[in-house]
C-alpha cells in the first residue's frame, strides 16, 4: 500500500516532467494511471491545478475515455474481451463465467483487492477467440470449464500469502 | 551531397543484410498474436537451448506474417540451404529443431510448415501454401521476414529509397502520382488520396500538420497493429513524405493505447530514422525538416473519426464536428491537417519509388491496388491477407482462409466492424471494392472480415455490433446517442423472446432516422449491421419474433440445454461435477436431467461431455423440452 505522500509525490514527478500545456492532459492522465493503477479525485485536482484548467474539464476529459479508472485494481487484474470474435465465439458466457467464479460483476474489484473484472473492446488476438488477460498475460480459446482452471493458480497464490 | 550520404547507409545495411544471409539465423513471429500464442516462451526455449548446444546464431524476432492461426511461427533459415518455417511450435519441440537443422542437416519436414521465399526485394511468401497464389503483397511483402526493430533491415529490402527519390521530386509531382495511381484512403470511406493532399498543399494557413490514424478502433480489426509491429518504417516514410508534399514539419501517429507493443515499435523505429538523418530538421541534407510524435489514445471508437481525432489529440473529449471545414483546412489547433490512414501513408513510398503505372496495374476500374484484410471468426485459418482489389469474398474466405472451421456450414461473413453489414452466401462473388461492397449494403471499412456459421444467430450479431456503437457513442448527437439506444432495446426485446411483429417496421424506421440525425461516421453507420442483417437474414428475425425460435440455438432465453436421456452414460459424471449451479441432478448409474429453473445456460454441460455420448443438446424454442414428468419417467426405465 502507497502512502498518500508517496502518491503526491509520484504526482509530482510525472508533472515536473511535462510542459503546461493543454494538449498534456492525455498523456498526464495516462501516466499517473501507469504509476498509481488508478485515477484518484486528488491526483486530477493535482493535474487540473498544474494545467491551470477547470477540475471539472479534467474529469470530463477522464471520464470521456474508457481507458481511466477511478477505482485501484486487483492485484489480478481480469480483463474479458468482447470484441466481435470473441462475442462469436461465446464470450458472453466467458464473462459469465469469471463474473461467477471471482462473484464479482465487470467493472468492480473485489473486496480483498485481489482480483478485478473489466471488459474490454478488442485487444487484436481474434484467431484466439475468446481470450482472456489475467495479470498481462493472455489466455486463449477459452471456454467457461477452462476459466475456472485458468483461475486455480492465481486463486492459489492469493491463499498462500493470507496463510 | 545527399545523394552520397543515402548511398553510404544503403551500402552499410545492404552489407548488414547479406552478411546475416550468409550465415544461419532463426526468425520467431513475435507480434501481439505471436505472443499471445506463446512466442516469447519459443524465444527462451531457443536461447537456452542455443547455449546449451553451444551454438552462435542469432534470433531475430520479427513481425506477423499473416498466418494468425499458425502462431508462434519460426523460420530457420541456412545458408545455401532452404529457409524452413515451422507452425504452431511449443517449447517443447524446441530441441527437436535446434538438433535438426540448426545444428545438423535435418530439416524436420514433418514439423515443417513449408519454405519461406522472397524477401530480398520481392514480397514474402511460402511456395507450399496455395493462398499466396491468391495474394499480392505491397505492404505485407516485408512482415515477418525483417526485424522491426532494425532500420537495417528495412533499408536492405527497398526501405526509405521511396524517400530519397521524393525529395528530388516536386510536391506538385507526387501528387500528380498519387492521382495516377489512383490510391484511395484505406481508412475505410475511400477519398482520393490525392485530393486531400492536394487540398492541404494549397492550405495558406501555417504550420501544417501530418497526422496518422492508427485508432483501429473496429473491434475484430487489427491489421493495422500488424503493420506497425511488423513494418512500422514504411508508415513513418510515407508520413515524411507527404510532410514534404504538403509542407509540414510535424506529425502525430495516433495509436491506441491498447496497443503497448506496436507504440513501442513505432517508438524505436522512430528513434533510429531520427538517427540516421530521415527524420529531423535537414532530412538527408535536402534542407526539408520532420518530425514525428506519438499520441497515445487513450480508448474511444468515436476517436477514429478525423475531428475527434484532432480533438484527441488536442487534449480535449474526443467528440466531432460539423465538416465543413474539413482538416484540411483547419485541422489540429485550426491549422491545415492531412489525416490518413496507416495503410494509406504505407502504400506512398513504393506508388514514389515504383511508378503510379505499376500501383494501378492491380485492383479495378475504381479501386486500386491491393486490399489488407483480418480474417477472423469461423474461419479455418484467421489471419491477415493482402489482395488484389477485386478478389472475390469466396476466394478470400475459401481460397486464403481455407472455409469455415470445423466443417461446419457458413452462414455470413461481416465486414468493416459495426459500420459495415453481414452478406449471405449469395453475394460471395462480389468483387471485393469500395463500390461493390457499398451497394451490398456493407463497406470497406477498416479491412476487418468475420466469419460466421450456422452456430451463430445473426439476430444477435446486429445486437451486439449495435450494443457496441451505444457504448462508443460520443453523446453528442440525440439521434446516435438515443436513436441506436432504442434500436438495442427493441432487439433486446426480440432476442429475448418479448419482440412484436410491428417492432421490425419501428427498427427499420429508427435506422434510417439515426442515419440522417448523426453527424459523424459513427451514428450514420451504426444501424448498417442492423439493417443488412434484415435485408439478408429476415427469416431469423421471424422465428425469433413469432416463433420464439433461434435458429443457431445462442440467444439464452429461447434456448434451453438437454440431456438425451438414450445417450446419457449413466456411469459418467462429468456433467454433474461441473456445472456451476449444480443444476444438474442424478446420481451414480441414473440418467442425468437438468433443473431447468437452476440452470445459467452457460454451456459446461455441452462441453465436458464426452464425444462419444454427445448426450447434451441445445433446445430452441424452449417449448421443445418435453414435460418434467416425461423425461422423469424415462430416466427411472
Amino acid at each position: 500500500m502507497i502512502t498518500e505522500e508517496q502518491t503526491n509525490q509520484a504526482v509530482a514527478e510525472i508533472l515536473s516532467l511535462h510542459k503546461k500545456e493543454k494538449k498534456n492532459l492525455i498523456p498526464l492522465l495516462q501516466e499517473v494511471q501507469t504509476k498509481l493503477g488508478y485515477l484518484s479525485k486528488k491526483t486530477m485536482q493535482d493535474i487540473a491545478d498544474f494545467l491551470e484548467m477547470p477540475e471539472v474539464e479534467v474529469w470530463g476529459v477522464a471520464t470521456f475515455y474508457n481507458q481511466f479508472r477511478f477505482v485501484p485494481l486487483g492485484k489480478y487484474h481480469t480483463m474479458v474481451c468482447m470484441g466481435t470474435a470473441c462475442h462469436l465465439a461465446g464470450g458472453r458466457l466467458i464473462l459469465e463465467a469469471l463474473e461467477r467464479e471471482l462473484d464479482i460483476k465487470v467493472g468492480e474489484t473485489a473486496e480483498d483487492g485481489n482480483f478485478s473484472l473489466e471488459r474490454v473492446a478488442c485487444i487484436g488476438c481474434c484467431m484466439l477467440a475468446p481470450v482472456i488477460v489475467i495479470r498481462d498475460k493472455i489466455h486463449p480459446k477459452m471456454t467457461p470449464f477452462k476459466v475456472e482452471e485458468a483461475l486455480i493458480p492465481y486463486k492459489q497464490e492469493t491463499q498462500k500469502e493470507k496463510s | 551531397m545527399f545523394n552520397v550520404t543515402f548511398e553510404e547507409i544503403n551500402n552499410r545495411a545492404k552489407s548488414e543484410w547479406e552478411a546475416l544471409q550468409k550465415g544461419s539465423y532463426i526468425l520467431v513471429g513475435t507480434a501481439t498474436c505471436g505472443r499471445a500464442a506463446g512466442a516469447m516462451d519459443v524465444v527462451d526455449a531457443f536461447n537456452n537451448e542455443l547455449t546449451r548446444q553451444g551454438l552462435a546464431v542469432p534470433i531475430i524476432q520479427v513481425g506477423c506474417t499473416g498466418l494468425c492461426y499458425a502462431d508462434p511461427l519460426v523460420v530457420i533459415s541456412k545458408a545455401g540451404s532452404l529457409r524452413v518455417v515451422y507452425a504452431n511450435v511449443t517449447p517443447e519441440i524446441v530441441p527437436r529443431l535446434v538438433e535438426g537443422y540448426v545444428a545438423g542437416d535435418d530439416p524436420c519436414l514433418e514439423l515443417a510448415l513449408g519454405t519461406l521465399e522472397g524477401c530480398n526485394g520481392e514480397a514474402v511468401y511460402i511456395p507450399e501454401l496455395p493462398r499466396f497464389e491468391h495474394e499480392l503483397r505491397l505492404i505485407l511483402r516485408r512482415c515477418g521476414c525483417t526485424d522491426p526493430e532494425n532500420i537495417s533491415h528495412y533499408i536492405a529490402n527497398d526501405g526509405y529509397s521511396g524517400l530519397g527519390k521524393a525529395l528530388k521530386m516536386s510536391p506538385e509531382e507526387i501528387v500528380g502520382e498519387l492521382k495516377k495511381s489512383g490510391l484511395r484512403g484505406r481508412g475505410g470511406a475511400g477519398f482520393p488520396t490525392h485530393r486531400k493532399w492536394e487540398l492541404c498543399r494549397k492550405a495558406r494557413s501555417t504550420p501544417k500538420c501530418v497526422i496518422c490514424n492508427a485508432d483501429e478502433g473496429d473491434p475484430g480489426a487489427f491489421m493495422d497493429r500488424v503493420v506497425l509491429e511488423s513494418d512500422p518504417h514504411q508508415v513513418i516514410e510515407g508520413m515524411i513524405i507527404a510532410g514534404y508534399v504538403v509542407g509540414a514539419e510535424q506529425g502525430y501517429i495516433y495509436v491506441r493505447a491498447e496497443y503497448p507493443l506496436a507504440i513501442e515499435r513505432v517508438q524505436i523505429a522512430l528513434k533510429r530514422a531520427g538517427e540516421l538523418g530521415f527524420l529531423g530538421d535537414n532530412i538527408l541534407g535536402s534542407g526539408f525538416g520532420f518530425h514525428i510524435e506519438i499520441a497515445a489514445g487513450a480508448g474511444a471508437f468515436v476517436s477514429g473519426e478525423e475531428t475527434a481525432l484532432i480533438a484527441a489529440v488536442e487534449g480535449k473529449m474526443s467528440t466531432p464536428r460539423p465538416r465543413p471545414p474539413y482538416p484540411v483546412e483547419l485541422g489540429l489547433w485550426d491549422k491545415p491537417t492531412l489525416l490518413n490512414n496507416v495503410k494509406t501513408f504505407a502504400y506512398v513510398p513504393l506508388i514514389v519509388k515504383r511508378g503510379a503505372d505499376w500501383f494501378a496495374s492491380n485492383g479495378t476500374e475504381g479501386s486500386k491496388g491491393t486490399a489488407v484484410f483480418t480474417l477472423a471468426g469461423k474461419v479455418a485459418n484467421s489471419g491477415l491477407a493482402e489482395v488484389p482489389m477485386g478478389t472475390t469474398l469466396r476466394e478470400l474466405i475459401y481460397d486464403i482462409g481455407g472455409g469455415i472451421a470445423k466443417e461446419k456450414q457458413f452462414k455470413a461473413v461481416q465486414i468493416g466492424g459495426p459500420s459495415g453489414g453481414c452478406l449471405p452466401e449469395t453475394l460471395l462473388d462480389i468483387p471485393i471494392d469500395y463500390d461493390s461492397l457499398r451497394e451490398a449494403g456493407s463497406m470497406m471499412g477498416s479491412g476487418g472480415m468475420i466469419v460466421m456459421d450456422e452456430d451463430n444467430c445473426m439476430v444477435d450479431a446486429a445486437r451486439f455490433f449495435l450494443d457496441f456503437s451505444t457504448r462508443e457513442s460520443c453523446g453528442k448527437c440525440t439521434m446516435c446517442r438515443l436513436g441506436t439506444l432504442q434500436m438495442l432495446n427493441i432487439l433486446e426485446d426480440i432476442t429475448a423472446g418479448r419482440g412484436k411483429i410491428e417492432d421490425i417496421d419501428l427498427l427499420l424506421a429508427l435506422a434510417e432516422d439515426v442515419k440522417i440525425g448523426s453527424l459523424c461516421g459513427l451514428g450514420k453507420t451504426a444501424p448498417n449491421p442492423v439493417l443488412t442483417t434484415l435485408r439478408y437474414f429476415r427469416d431469423e428475425y421471424d422465428a425469433h419474433v413469432l416463433e420464439k425460435r433461434c435458429p443457431a440455438r445462442v440467444c439464452p432465453e429461447l434456448t434451453a440445454y438437454y440431456i438425451l436421456p438414450d445417450k446419457c452414460d449413466r456411469a459418467c459424471e462429468h456433467c454433474v461435477l461441473t456445472c456451476p449451479t449444480e443444476a444438474i441432478k442424478g446420481g451414480k448409474g441414473e440418467v442425468k436431467i437438468i433443473d431447468q429453473e437452476k440452470c445459467s445456460k452457460c454451456g459446461t454441460c455441452l462441453e465436458v461431455c464426452p464425444p462419444e455420448y454427445n448426450a447434451v443438446v441445445k433446445l430452441s424454442p424452449v417449448s421443445l423440452l418435453p414435460s418434467p414428468n416425461l423425461s422423469e419417467r424415462r430416466a427411472r426405465k
